[in-house]
């Protein structure tokens, strides 16, 4: 059978000792949260860290607070947990369906909303075992040269594939990330980059520490995913859409997509174009198209790439619609 | 088969249904508890003292000679014991004695990614792992061959050196009666092109085997195989091992479905190297392995031509199908037959034509998967059939049921149909999916299709040619009261030990809990064939009944000469013996036993079954013929979203003739089960590779193979049909693969009945129905499928006149100066197209 390599694990209770541990184990150590994307991935050779240092003892980096200025969620709290809080599903509903939409009940009681969010990017060339990666001689995200997806090109294209980071982008939330040399607040954008290999901006050694949501005030969004089978499957295509109403009007509004680059998508046209707008069936056709024109889809992952693209413009109108019409229905009794 | 038990042909439906005590009813299987709650041990669970592990080193490349291997440094690492390579296991093997090109360890060149190359015993699997990457190979690549179209075009280089040309493995023609004059007398004749794409079984259970190799020369393999008497054969071949030798032990399998019926490479290897360390070798394959192993489905692509009259009856049909087999031969000559076969066993079809081939191909090889070469033909017959009715302007439903096969008859080509319940099938599934008030009257976007079929209840004829019994059981009595029920029959999860159990229970009348099941080992049970062809229920199940029915005759002459009755008046029920007239009259089972063991010694039996001989005895009448043909009917409905082309499938009905139920409980389980690999097929499960980046299987995960889970698993109304063949036991006949073939074709023509498009491939995946839904838009033909047949050298066609017009089974030499296989066979591209007449 696959068989996990050997490996250290180490329980920091701290901080700071995590960080030591991370120190002295150097570009061989790794840190673990619930160990659902990390341990598969070490499984086929994709990432082979000697020491693993395991998140999941330091109390800072659990729980859900509620706060007049939002919600401050630990990264180490499960997907399942973080899913089910009723303080937190009423005031974030968009965020807990996306974390309720990842993978399976078993795998969401292990996985957490920290390691859904530094999700590694995923590329069906990539996330194979060490003897299938062989017969492809390999591909640049891990001992090869050359992006098979697109041959020519210079950089990785995996797939960032998380559910709950698109949300995060299009609510604007903050990360709080933690390292030996300090600490940094930023927006949640700023946490990725276009690029499969270096897909996110931390630095090895920093942690992310805090998740910060914006207080549930004036703003809706919602989240709709595109997959192969409901029960399990990673996105291929995910839509985080978010609108901040001034009464009946868009005041402003934000389209982020999932699956369909190496980071969460930012479409800033699709925003754009509904600003002012009260979601009338040409604003969403405008800002469905505006989503469709960028995305760009390869044939890295499930289904047929061009359908997939074909799918943006349907995905995004009916998360628009569903925001319309949750409106509509919250307005009627006023 | 000189038995005397009861058939249902001997009795009235009504008493015999009245007769049973145990056959019927939903019983619990006699291995289930063990199984949820873990005890059941497979193969993976063996584990002996000093036992090593096993890897195999599989080649990286599509198709490559192999200039050398030098495993030096491998075997110098600690803790390796043994490294083989294929000078080591140079007599080659292979399922079908046509076709023994299999080597445990490729000896001189690799056929497809994954090709076993190397072996490695080591203390540990990590460290047999790590040794791999120590063997160093040098290839030379060969141009790859990608599919079965790529195979005839591309004959060179060939794969192997054997077949009927090229890198063409199998040719077939075979031609029932004058087809061109069948389609001369049609008022319709209309021509489809069909795709059915490969997929594979997906067992939740990994292969696994362990060897171990006694001081005294005796060679134990455990594996989770289905045909333990074919891996006997083949260790004894490839090993040059006495059989008396080797024991082979069926452990209960977690799921098969076809995919462990070939002896492997990890078998043979692991055997070896038991018998070079003298120590304990097991290897459990990771479920990459699996899909390497595969001898899943193979994708098909078919050409039909079906000549019929207004009302429906079939004139002529020409029928041809070229198959992907993949890098080696498994059982695709008789998968290649199977595409032929079975067309004419639903509605009777006067004038049959079959074209068939085989390619090799450059990927993992293809063999029996769940309906063995059968539902590929079947969905392209079912759709065709859908849009013949369209085109007469008749009810699907109503078209099948004019012309359905009668019972006790013989078709075009030669198989004898026993009973026959495909009509009230269709009557039920019509009925309880209110048919008549959906058909073609639901809202856009909502379908509803149907689809029948029929499926052996076991192959005629064994793998090799034989003329022993197909299946053995010996039996024996307890002084206590239990009986112990022994059967080479592989348990794969279908319930066969349990049937065992049933079928003995209701002879005897004792409790089937009361028997002791002893399964699949090749020391202590007699040859059964294998769990493979849906043969296990009736060929174990009649060897079963005629060795109870031996002990029963045994214990009642003498339980009835201590009763004082003639044995004619006794009855064995509720672990009694007594008599059917005063029942109170009687002794206990037990007692019985000992009274028949006192005087006649321990109260052994044997019972056999042999199938009957096929009429047809032309070249290929092999492939078809089956004691019994169990029936399907099935309505799907369909839910297609025209936005994106996904479509959903939220309730199938299936109808199924199984002739007698003999576990009720199972019988459903394996409907069910059907519908849900069948639903599995008609909308997702696909073989991918990447032709162009050297034929890597592109999704070899249980992630990524996209099979349905029970989330996507529709609603199931079955509907059990019972119509008794003389042939099964209690009149029972198969249901574990037959319901499947109905599936992706209902699915199919409800997609048509929903959206108005046909989607002539599986799976119907929302990429192909939103294509076709784009192109209705564009007003261009609304459908999605293949567009050319390539042109094959068909070899010149077997003759066999049909039984109707004199024929006696056998072929008729060609007539002179007649050019064969030209209607249709030799012109490329074949559109699909209609002709009205």
């Amino acid at each position: 059978m696959l068989r996990l390599p050997s490996f250290t694990y180490l329980q920091p209770s701290t901080l700071a000792e995590a960080w030591r541990m991370k120190a002295d184990a150097g570009p061989d150590g790794a840190f673990v949260a619930g160990g659902t994307d990390l341990y598969p991935n070490m499984k086929r050779r994709q990432q082979e860290p000697k020491v693993v240092i395991s998140l999941m003892g330091i109390p800072e980096l659990a729980g859900c607070e509620m706060r007049d200025a939002g919600c401050v969620v630990g990264p180490c709290i499960t997907l399942s947990e973080l899913s089910i809080l009723p303080s937190f599903r009423r005031s974030y509903p968009a965020v807990a369906h996306a974390a309720e939409l990842v993978s399976t009940p078993l795998l969401r009681n292990m996985g957490t909303l920290g390691g859904n969010l530094c999700l590694d990017t995923r590329c069906n060339y990539y996330d194979q075992t060490y003897e299938w990666r062989k017969a492809i001689d390999f591909c640049m995200k891990k001992d090869g040269k050359i992006c098979w997806v697109a041959p020519s090109s210079p950089r990785c294209w995996a797939v960032s594939s998380s559910d709950v980071a698109p949300v995060m982008v299009a609510i604007g939330a903050e990360f709080r990330l933690v390292g030996p040399k300090g600490e940094r607040v930023m927006p949640a954008g700023r946490l990725y980059a276009n690029d499969g290999i270096n897909y996110l901006t931390k630095h090895p050694d920093e942690i992310l520490a805090e998740v910060r949501l914006p207080a549930p005030d004036g703003w809706d969004a919602v989240y709709h995913k595109l997959r192969r089978r409901g029960s399990f499957d990673f996105p291929v295509l995910g839509v985080a859409a978010w609108i901040d109403w001034d009464g009946a009007d868009i005041a402003d509004a934000r389209i982020v997509l999932g699956g369909v680059a190496s980071w969460p998508q930012e479409v800033a046209e699709g925003g754009t174009t509904l600003k002012g707008t009260d979601l009338s069936d040409e604003a969403i056709a405008r800002a469905a198209d505006a989503a469709y024109r960028p995305a760009k889809p390869l044939d890295n992952t499930d289904f047929d790439l061009s359908w997939r693209k074909q799918m943006t413009r349907v995905y995004v109108k009916t998360a628009l619609e569903e925001l319309r019409e949750r409106r509509r229905s919250t307005r009627k009794p006023s | 088969m000189a038995t005397r038990r009861k058939t249902a042909a001997d009795r009235p439906p009504d008493r015999l249904t009245a007769a049973f005590r145990v056959v019927g009813k939903a019983l619990r299987k006699v291995d289930a508890t063990a199984k949820v709650v873990g005890a059941t041990k497979f193969a993976d669970d063996v584990a002996l003292p000093r036992m090593l592990y096993a890897k195999l080193l599989r080649s990286p490349h599509p198709h490559a000679r192999i200039l050398g291997i030098d495993p030096s440094r491998a075997a110098a690492l600690a803790g390796v014991k043994a490294v083989l390579t294929g000078k080591d296991l140079p007599i080659p093997f292979g399922i079908l004695p046509v076709s023994q090109d299999e080597h445990a360890l490729a000896p001189d060149k690799v056929r497809f990614v994954g090709d076993p190359v190397a072996a490695v015993a080591a203390v540990s699997e990590e460290t047999a792992s790590a040794a791999l990457d120590l063997i160093h190979v040098t290839y030379e690549p060969l141009r790859p061959v990608t599919d079965a179209t790529d195979a005839v075009t591309h004959p060179e280089p060939r794969i192997h050196d054997y077949g009927d040309g090229g890198n063409l493995h199998k040719l077939i023609d075979l031609e029932f009666g004058d087809v061109a004059e069948g389609f001369a007398a049609a008022d319709l004749v209309r021509e489809d092109l069909l795709f059915f794409e490969g997929s594979t079984h997906l067992p939740m259970e990994q292969h696994a085997a362990v060897a171990d190799w006694s001081p005294d020369g005796k060679l134990t393999l455990w594996s989770s195989t289905q045909t333990p008497h074919y891996v006997h054969r083949a260790l004894a071949k490839v090993l040059e091992l006495s059989p008396a030798k080797i024991r082979v032990i069926a452990t209960p399998n977690g799921g098969g479905f076809g995919g462990k019926s070939d002896p492997f490479s990890h078998e043979i290897v692991v055997a070896k190297l038991a018998m070079l360390t003298g120590r304990p070798v097991k290897i459990t394959l990771t479920r990459e392995e699996v899909f390497y192993c595969h001898r899943g489905r193979h994708p098909a692509l078919m050409w039909v031509k079906t000549g019929v009259k207004r009302d429906g009856a079939i004139t002529a049909m020409h029928f041809k199908s070229l198959l992907d087999g993949g890098g080696y031969g498994s059982y695709g000559v008789a998968s290649t037959y199977y595409t032929g076969a079975l067309q004419t066993v639903t509605y009777h079809v006067p004038r049959y034509k079959f074209q068939g081939a085989r390619a090799f191909t450059n990927k993992p090889p293809c063999g029996p998967k769940r309906g063995h070469g059968t539902p590929q033909p079947r969905f392209a017959l079912e759709v065709h059939l859908d849009k013949i009715a369209e085109q007469l302007g008749m009810d699907p439903a109503e078209l099948r049921l004019k012309h359905l096969v009668p019972p006790n008859s013989l078709t075009a080509n030669w198989l004898r149909i026993g009973s026959m319940g495909l009509g009230p099938c269709i009557r039920k599934v019509v009925a309880g999916s209110g048919w008549k008030e959906k058909f073609r009257k639901l809202p856009h976007g909502k379908g509803i299709g149907l689809a029948c079929s029929s499926y052996i209840t076991g192959a005629g004829l064994a793998i090799y040619w034989n003329p022993m019994p197909h299946s053995g059981v010996q039996l024996k009595c307890d002084r206590g009261g239990g009986v112990t029920v022994f059967c080479g029959s592989t348990e794969i999860g279908q319930g066969s030990d349990s049937i065992l159990a049933v079928i003995v229970a209701e002879v005897l009348g004792v409790d089937p809990f009361d028997i002791a099941i002893v399964t699949g080992d090749t020391d202590l049970t007699p040859v059964d064939l294998g769990s493979y062809s849906s043969r296990v229920t009736l060929m174990t199940g009649n060897a079963a009944i005629q060795a109870a029915e031996r002990a029963r005759d045994i214990i009642a002459r003498h339980a009835a000469r201590k009763l004082e009755l003639p044995a004619e008046r006794l009855a064995f029920a509720e672990r009694r013996v007594f008599d059917v007239e005063n029942p109170a009259r009687g002794l206990s089972f037990a007692d019985a036993v000992q009274l028949a063991e006192a005087a006649e010694g321990t109260v052994g039996t044997v019972g056999s079954y042999t199938p009957p001989a096929s009429p047809g005895r032309y070249r290929g009448a092999g492939v078809g013929p089956s004691p019994a043909y169990s029936y399907s009917a099935c309505v799907a409905e369909v839910d297609v979203d025209p936005a994106t082309g996904i479509v959903r499938v939220p309730r199938i009905f299936i109808a199924h003739d199984v002739g007698r139920s003999i576990n009720a409980a199972t019988v459903m389980g394996q409907i069910e089960g059907s519908v849900y690999m069948g639903l599995g097929e008609a909308l997702m499960e696909e073989m991918a590779y990447r032709g162009n980046r050297n034929v890597v299987h592109k999704i070899p995960s249980l992630l990524e193979y996209k099979s349905p889970t029970t989330l996507e698993m529709c609603d199931v109304v079955t509907y059990v049909v019972e119509d008794p063949d003389p042939n099964g036991p209690f009149g029972a006949k198969e249901c574990g693969q037959g319901p499947l073939l109905p599936v992706p074709p209902a699915v199919a023509n409800a997609v048509y009945d929903a959206v108005g498009v046909r989607i002539d491939v599986v799976p119907i995946t929302p990429e192909k129905v939103f294509k076709a839904l784009r192109r209705k838009a564009k007003g261009e033909e609304p459908r999605f499928g293949p567009t050319a047949f390539p042109d094959i050298p068909w070899p010149d066609p077997t003759r066999v006149p049909p039984p109707w017009e004199g024929g006696d089974g056998k072929a008729v030499p060609l007539t002179p100066g007649a050019s064969p296989g030209l209607d249709g066979a030799r012109i490329p591209g074949h559109a699909p197209g209609v002709r009205d007449r």
